[in-house]
């Protein structure tokens, strides 16, 4: 099984994903320029974290027309995993794959600090292996990751069980205190209606071994080779 | 043929942003600035003929790129220069 990491001008948590998927996991993984049309072959996409185009417009917002979007939005409605992480997340909610958008954390900062999230749902091919409220310790980066969406929108989210993460505290209770942007009602991560596409704000793939301070993020990368091996895929090795 | 497309935030959706620009404005004494809302301004060179050719050129683009729907409205200003600017 393969995961394409695609690497759009600005992306910086590129080789982190790789090395998660490839190093620590022992999956076949591969970079894929954002210029290419096609996937090679892999099995799970990631949008990696970091600033592609600089962020200029808005987040997402030129990264989502690159020549590879087009594959990446084919394989999405085709059923294939396809996971956002950070810039990732706001490259999706630009395709429109997953509803609503970014605001300035209220803080008005840049954040980069280790957060707790609660995993709400596990049927997800990116949560499948992680335990129900499980509390993951990882770390944000980021200055726009404030989910805004319209109440109604938000309603509709949560009785699709459609909010996978949400910020909390060590113990794993949803409080405002624990809330690092402003996200409306705490959601650090979300799915789309077919529940394919995930997207995070936090950075697993920055939390996946114990020498980095924490290795709970591995989950993620682990429910996506559990979920594909479980569907009859057989691994490389 | 330009078209001048302004973008800001919908009236519903907290613009921290703008809300920090208005704390400094009243640190700064200026108490009659009742609140601020910070935005993006593009001027787009058309090559049509008409205003209305113009206005809608530049709905799409505005619509596709220069504004997310989700959040932000905009605004369209098509300047004829040989008539002026047309509202």
């Amino acid at each position: 099984m393969k995961f394409a990491i695609v690497v759009f001008p600005g992306s910086n948590c590129d080789h982190d994903a790789y090395y998660a998927t490839k190093h620590v996991l022992g999956a076949d993984a591969e970079f894929v320029w954002h210029k290419e049309l096609g996937l090679q072959g892999a099995d799970v996409v990631i949008l990696p974290g970091g600033f592609s185009y600089g962020d200029y417009l808005r987040t997402g917002s030129i990264a989502r027309f690159s020549p590879v979007m087009a594959s990446v939005m084919a394989f999405a409605e085709a059923g294939g995993p396809v996971l956002g992480i950070c810039n990732g997340f706001q490259i999706l909610l630009e395709t429109g794959l997953l509803p609503g958008g970014m605001l300035y954390n209220r803080s008005v900062k840049f954040q980069c600090e280790q957060v707790y999230v609660r995993v709400e749902e596990l049927e997800t091919p990116f949560t499948c292996t992680a335990t129900p409220g499980q509390v993951l310790r990882i770390p944000i980066a980021h200055g726009e990751g404030n989910y805004f969406a319209p109440p109604d929108e938000l309603d509709l989210l949560e009785a699709n069980r459609q909010v996978v993460f949400r910020y909390c505290d060590v113990e794993g209770a949803v409080v405002d205190a624990a809330n690092p942007n402003g996200s409306a009602r705490g959601i650090a991560g979300l799915c789309n209606k077919q529940r394919n596409v995930v997207a995070l704000m936090p950075h697993p793939e920055r939390a996946c071994e114990s020498a980095m301070g924490s290795a709970d993020g591995l989950v993620v990368f682990e429910s996506a080779i559990a979920q594909l091996k479980s569907d009859g895929m057989v691994l490389p090795g | 043929m330009k078209a001048r497309v302004f973008v800001t935030l919908k009236e519903s959706v907290f613009d921290p942003q703008g809300q920090t620009i208005a704390d400094a404005l009243h640190t700064m004494d200026y108490d009659r600035v009742r609140n601020v809302r910070q935005g993006k301004y593009f001027e787009l060179e058309l090559d049509v003929e008409t205003v209305d050719d113009a206005r809608a050129l530049a709905n799409e683009v505005a619509d596709r790129l220069l504004a997310n729907p989700v959040i932000e409205s905009y605004r369209i200003d098509v300047e004829d220069e040989t008539i002026g600017v047309s509202k």
